[in-house]
């Protein structure tokens, strides 16, 4: 039915045109966003646990570390650090991948305003099919949002650490637990209601945050919003339309707002299970209300 | 060139004044020091005026979200909804966009479509619907003891307000305030990569960062300056708004005075 779109009219053209391939690679793009947002946050997660050990080890070097990576991501924009991090990492790799591929190569790697290496540490490779540049990008842009948000993640956890009961490691030590068993088994089981609140705004934050995935050159739902969006001449397109790309940009708001929204309800429903029986005020006011 | 001429040259690249064209070779770390610095000058332009202009919108809505009027009360919510719940990086492509539709109805709105006012706008939107949303629950936590103590003096509407509402207010929001603030200069550093156009590439700080490195290739010099920057303005805010704290809370005992806590965790 859509393969003559000069003579439907009305909500079938818009059918038709809302499911053209362009339309489904937007589509798609939603799909980038959500599978960011699903490694993303185990990842940040990861490093956020790693960052709030290190902050409060016993070891010094390991401290100093968990507590400048907290320090230096929080301070500074976070779109500098976008921006930052996927040219960086992308010279780290390729300067790790040169040391080990072509350790003979005697020409310096910075040379002016060229970074080079030699052919075979490239990343992606030149011959490299297109999926693989696409991506290796997505790969730096999910190390990239992991890095930064794990600095903010260390940083609720870390709290969280401390505000678990200290007789409760008292006890633990009372038991003749060892500080790795006292540890994995008293304070980390605990310490998940009190980064609850702190873990949720970060979620919110970070669903904020995906639309960035366009400053990364992922091609992402803004960059489809812009491209679709944009005005078409007939010469290019069977279907011609103004410049839209104000409905789509309203679309990709309502998409945020229905999203934030949702997680909103759900982190109600976990909040609300967690505090059962847990001796904060929380919890009191549901033994009240019970 | 000595560094003096270049801070001649572009000082005040960032607003029009000076050498027209950007450096294109020879990107001492002189150059990139006061190119960068000149495009903070944007960020402290965005921040400030959005800052100022959308305090006083953020306690009308507050107001009017703590207030009896169901439909005032609506409003206020959805306007904090709205601009709380959506990423500020796609409200600006959709004001941009929205301004240049409106700019084929009117001519008024055509200056609305370049940054100066367009984005300015969209902050100054965004930062009243952060504050109100802080200003909100100081409301809420304004010591029951103090209204009664203002009825009973016959304090109303306007007078109670004034005198009682809104200095606790103040002084209770205030260290959430600063932390407001401080997001809001970071923000700005979205502007010129939303849409909105840096005409004759005159850019804030983070889009000569990002030109740095793009023609440089080596993003280890101009960020780390652009992060010096961005903690010296950072370092300038607090230290305002802590006077503003130490006078909010000169009458209170040493003790209960509120501090101001950083807390770094927020993105639009």
């Amino acid at each position: 039915m859509c393969s003559d779109p000069d003579t439907l009219a009305g909500l079938s053209w818009l059918w038709c045109y809302l499911t053209t391939g362009k339309h489904m690679s937007m589509y798609w793009a939603f799909g980038t966003v959500l599978l960011l947002l699903a490694i993303t946050a185990p990842m940040a997660l990861l490093f956020g646990f790693g960052g709030a050990s290190a902050a409060r080890s016993k070891f010094a070097p390991a401290r100093w570390f968990g507590k400048t990576y907290i320090a230096v991501v929080r301070g500074v924009p976070d779109i500098a650090f976008f921006l930052f991090f996927v040219i960086a990492l992308d010279q780290l790799f390729e300067y790790l991948r040169h040391q080990v591929k072509c350790p003979d190569w005697d020409r310096p790697i910075r040379q002016g305003n060229d970074f080079l290496v030699c052919p075979q540490a490239k990343l992606p490779l030149n011959n490299a099919p297109q999926w693989v540049h696409e991506s290796y990008g997505f790969m730096l842009a999910v190390l990239t949002f992991s890095i930064v948000f794990g600095a903010f993640a260390a940083n609720v956890i870390y709290g969280a650490m401390r505000s678990v009961p200290r007789g409760q490691m008292e006890t633990a030590e009372a038991y003749g637990m060892t500080p790795r068993q006292s540890f994995w088994r008293i304070l980390v089981p605990q310490m998940w209601v009190y980064a609850l609140p702190g873990l949720s705004n970060l979620w919110m934050v970070l669903i904020k945050a995906t639309p960035l995935l366009f400053l990364l050159g992922v091609e992402d739902i803004v960059y489809w919003a812009r491209e679709l969006g944009g005005q078409k001449t007939p010469r290019f397109t069977d279907y011609p339309h103004g410049d839209w790309r104000v409905w789509y940009f309203l679309a990709l708001l309502i998409f945020y707002l229905c999203f934030t929204k949702v997680s909103e309800i759900v982190f109600a429903r976990i909040s609300a299970r967690l505090s059962h029986g847990q001796a904060t005020a929380a919890g009191e006011a549901q033994r009240k209300a019970a | 060139m000595s560094c003096w001429d270049i801070i001649q040259d572009y000082g005040l690249r960032s607003i029009g004044i000076g050498e027209r064209l950007l450096p294109r070779d020879d990107f001492t770390v002189c150059k990139q020091v006061v190119l960068i610095g000149s495009g903070m000058l944007w960020n402290i332009y965005f921040g400030a005026i959005a800052l100022v202009l959308g305090f006083f919108l953020a306690v009308a809505t507050a107001v009017a979200k703590a207030g009896d009027n169901v439909i005032l009360r609506k409003l206020a919510n959805t306007f904090i909804l709205f601009f709380r719940g959506s990423p500020l990086f796609i409200q600006f492509f959709f004001a941009y966009f929205a301004f240049l539709a409106l700019k084929g109805v009117s001519p008024f709105f055509s200056p609305f479509s370049s940054a100066w006012l367009g984005a300015l706008v969209v902050l100054f939107l965004n930062t009243a619907a952060y504050s109100a949303e802080i200003f909100y629950g100081a409301l809420r936590s304004i010591p029951k003891g103090d209204i009664e103590a203002a009825d009973a003096y016959g304090m109303r509407g306007w007078t109670r307000f004034r005198r009682i509402t809104f200095p606790t207010m103040l002084r209770l929001a205030w260290p959430a305030y600063t932390n407001e603030a401080i997001f809001l200069f970071h923000a700005t550093t979205l502007v010129f990569f939303s849409g909105f156009p840096a005409m004759r590439q005159n850019g804030d700080a983070l889009y000569y960062a990002n030109y740095f490195a793009d023609k440089t290739f080596n993003p280890f010099v101009p960020y780390p300056i652009l992060a010096g920057f961005f903690v010296l303005l950072t370092l300038t805010v607090i230290g305002i708004f802590g006077l503003v704290n130490r006078r909010l809370n000169k009458h209170m005992p040493q003790e209960s005075r509120q501090k101001i806590r950083l807390r770094f965790n927020l993105i639009r």
